[in-house]
């Protein structure tokens, strides 16, 4: 009897791909050798899954075999004295942080939702508001063990190649079963944070200079306005307080949305309405603030399946960097496409990212300027829009986040990660993904 | 600091089971695992640990066979230097359409979830009575609140234990003991007890909610609690169906 059972229901993040997966949950570390095998054999092959995080499809494999991780969740050791963790792949940063903050640490870099888990945050060598501190997630994994579909296993230390290829490797090298990384001393659950208000996009980069003092730096850009308010926005920083309360978050969140909400939900005009509301009401609030980490952190969380408000076609993100030199007019040139396009996003984000080296063969962070946007999918009006995002970050040296992709072509890809031929001698050869299927010319 | 709350835990490798010690372990508890694979109450163990628990015990043993269940409990007891909670999670759901051709394996199935769980509970119950204190929290299901062709022979071994536990209730309560007796009653929990069957919708539980609602019930609450909350209702319309109707339905 197979532990695989079809189904429809796996979707990524941005609900775009439809197809149907053969499914396994694991409950004891001691299954997955024989899951990878089986799943390895198959023709449409196997792929390790976390919490579905991710917005494409680099986190399916329609057609193939998934096995889905989140239920191995358990804790090997934690050394309290040095902040040393490990833990099973599944085990997510939520629970982490609820374990790991009574006893004084936190991870040491966090993406914009604790529903993530230990293997996606290496597989996708994720970033957080730290970059331009800590560098990638990647940098504070020690040890990894990895499970061939060969049925081999892997401890590996990061002067391992197999190690650089892991990280960031987009599951494809094989199937985390364990990860130990340092966690980062805090005092409390709180942090002094505050919101500046620029008028345009140089505003941007003269306060990203500017805030080296600050461990956590993001902005979020109102994307719908042109010409001279071309990029305004707000930057927001922080620091962890010395705040001895160390309240967890609330598991509580408002109920999902059951449905997905109709297509008007979302139209250009409540679009406008929000972000200039949303500016207006952040820019009146001057001067630093404490706040608790989960609304500085994970402001999303708050709302179950926010993803829903896009409607049942689902959405697309896209995610760049572009590199110092470019960055600046890059930005621009992707900011004055958009606002034409009228198909502005729900949420954009900009950040700097700082010159720490990611770890991973195919870690997206490198040193530069990234943006984050939603797009509703609209089908060719969407695709061609983000087509010419794509000319403008490929003429800029620039690259896209695998984590959030759900549609570049193989030369897109292959542009922007020059090592991508020594990661393929890594490959798992019973793995793949919808994204790596795509990509493969 | 006060002592840590110490808990046993018998069938501690049930998904159920390790939800619930995670919320023990955060308080700093110290945990007395029992169950029968050695390897997996080590991995729990080590998990529990890593939580926060002052220290876990690991007591391997099959707790579905007959055995001197007040002396292997004492034993236990004597281990984490007293007791205050006794949580009893193992189970088995079984096969039903096999069990109703093949009789001695239905025999088994009562003797796991009825017979030897019965053994220790009212072992447990003597315990706590003796000591005057501490719950015993044991896992029935509302499968035993009406027989189904789906799942009776298995509903009827919850249904005797769910007896069993608030006869236990009424007798702690009774003699004024400072003991308590709590049944939970789950409804559909995702766990590998019900790997098999197709998951999601609203009536499905998370093992990490229906673990939070057993661990409140360790302090107060009962002798009847069902997991989540909403099975009350649906299992107080489903008692009440009429036979006539009832039996037109495949449930
Ligand atoms: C609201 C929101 C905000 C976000 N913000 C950020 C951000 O700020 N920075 C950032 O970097 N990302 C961000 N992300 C993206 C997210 O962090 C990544 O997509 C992350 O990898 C998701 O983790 P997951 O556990 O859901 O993995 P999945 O999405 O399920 O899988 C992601 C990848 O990891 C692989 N994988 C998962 N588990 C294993 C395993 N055990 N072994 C091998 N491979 C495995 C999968 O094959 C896949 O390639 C955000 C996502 C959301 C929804
Ligand atoms: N899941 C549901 O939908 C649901 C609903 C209502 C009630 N329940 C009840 O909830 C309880 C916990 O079940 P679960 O959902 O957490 O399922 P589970 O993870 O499958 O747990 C069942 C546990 O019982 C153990 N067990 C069985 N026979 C044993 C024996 N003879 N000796 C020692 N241990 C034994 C198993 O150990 P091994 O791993 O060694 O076999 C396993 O750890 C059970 O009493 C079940 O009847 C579950």
């Amino acid at each position: 009897m197979t532990a695989f059972q079809t189904t429809g229901d796996v979707v990524s993040w941005g609900r775009v791909t439809r197809g149907l997966h053969r499914v396994a949950r694991p409950a004891w570390p001691e299954q997955v050798a024989a899951l990878a095998a089986e799943a390895g054999a198959t023709p449409g092959k196997g792929l390790a899954i976390g919490l579905s995080r991710s917005y494409g499809d680099s986190g399916l494999n329609p057609g193939g075999a998934l096995i889905g991780m989140a239920g191995l969740d358990r804790v090997h050791a934690f050394d309290t004295a040095t902040g040393i963790l490990c833990a099973d792949a599944g085990l997510s940063l939520g629970a982490l942080i609820g374990l790991a903050l009574p006893r004084g640490f936190f991870p040491p870099v966090v993406p914009g939702t604790r529903f993530v888990t230990l293997g996606g945050a290496v597989a996708n060598d994720i970033h957080g508001k730290n970059h331009h501190g800590a560098g990638t997630f990647g940098r504070h994994v020690t040890r990894l063990g990895l499970r061939r579909t060969d049925g081999s296993f892997h401890e590996l230390v990061p002067s391992d190649p197999l190690f650089g290829a892991t990280v960031g490797g987009l599951g494809l090298t094989g199937v985390i079963e364990w990860v130990e990384l340092r966690l980062t001393p805090v005092q409390g659950a709180w942090l002094d944070a505050e919101d500046v208000p620029f008028g345009d996009l140089d505003g941007f980069f003269d306060i990203a200079a500017a805030s080296e003092g600050f461990a956590h730096t993001v902005a979020w850009i109102d994307c719908t306005q042109g010409g001279a308010s071309l990029g305004r926005g707000l930057f927001s920083r922080g620091n962890w307080r010395a705040d001895p309360d160390r309240t967890v978050h609330s598991a509580k969140r408002t109920p999902a949305l059951p449905l997905d909400a109709p297509s008007f939900a979302l139209n250009a005009l409540t679009l406008k309405a929000f972000n200039s509301t949303r500016y207006a009401l952040k820019s009146q609030r001057a001067g630093m603030w404490r706040t608790h980490y989960a609304p500085f952190f994970f402001p999303l969380d708050a709302i179950g399946g926010w993803n829903r408000l896009y409607g049942a076609r689902g959405f697309y993100q896209y995610q760049c960097v572009l590199p110092p030199p470019a960055a600046r007019d890059g930005v621009r040139a992707l900011l004055q496409q958009i606002a034409r396009s009228g198909q502005g996003s729900f949420l954009a984000v900009l950040k700097t990212f700082g010159p720490l080296p990611s770890p991973g063969m195919l870690s997206f962070p490198r040193e530069g300027a990234t943006l984050a946007l939603d797009f509703a999918n609209k089908g060719d009006d969407t695709l061609g829009l983000l087509a010419r995002l794509d000319a403008v970050v490929r003429e800029g040296g620039g690259r896209l986040y695998p984590a959030k992709d759900g549609r570049i072509s193989a030369a897109m890809f292959e542009n922007g990660y020059p090592n991508l031929s020594s990661f393929r001698r890594h490959l798992d050869p019973g793995l793949s993904s919808g994204f790596w299927k795509r990509v493969q010319s | 600091m006060t002592t840590p709350c110490r808990v046993i835990i018998l069938g501690a490798t049930s998904a159920i089971a390790q939800a619930t010690a995670r919320f023990y372990a955060g308080e700093g508890a110290h945990l007395l695992l029992a169950g029968r694979n050695t390897q997996h109450l080590h991995t729990v163990a080590a998990d529990l640990t890593g939580r926060g628990a002052s220290a876990v015990e690991v007591e391997v043993l099959d707790l579905g066979a007959p055995t001197d269940a007040s002396a292997q409990l004492a034993v236990m007891a004597a281990r984490l230097g007293g007791v205050d909670d006794i949580l009893l999670a193992y189970g088995v759901l079984g096969d039903q359409t096999q069990a109703e051709r093949d009789v001695a394996l239905a025999r088994d199935l009562l003797a796991v979830n009825f017979t030897s769980a019965a053994q220790w509970c009212l072992a447990a119950a003597n315990l706590l009575e003796d000591q005057r204190r501490g719950s015993l929290v044991v896992i029935g299901s509302v499968a035993g609140d009406r027989g189904r062709q789906s799942n009776f022979i298995y509903g009827a071994a919850k249904a005797g234990l769910g007896t069993l536990v608030q006869g236990i209730a009424h007798r702690l309560a009774l003699r004024n003991s400072g003991a308590r007796a709590v049944l939970i009653k789950p409804g559909f929990v995702d766990t590998p007890m019900t790997g098999h069957l197709p998951k999601g919708g609203p009536l499905w539980a998370s093992a990490d909610a229906v673990g939070a609602i057993v661990r409140k019930a360790a302090d107060a609450g009962g002798p009847v609690i069902y997991a989540p909350f909403f099975w009350r209702f649906i299992l107080l319309i489903i008692r009440v169906i009429p036979a006539p109707i009832f039996h037109k339905r495949p449930l």
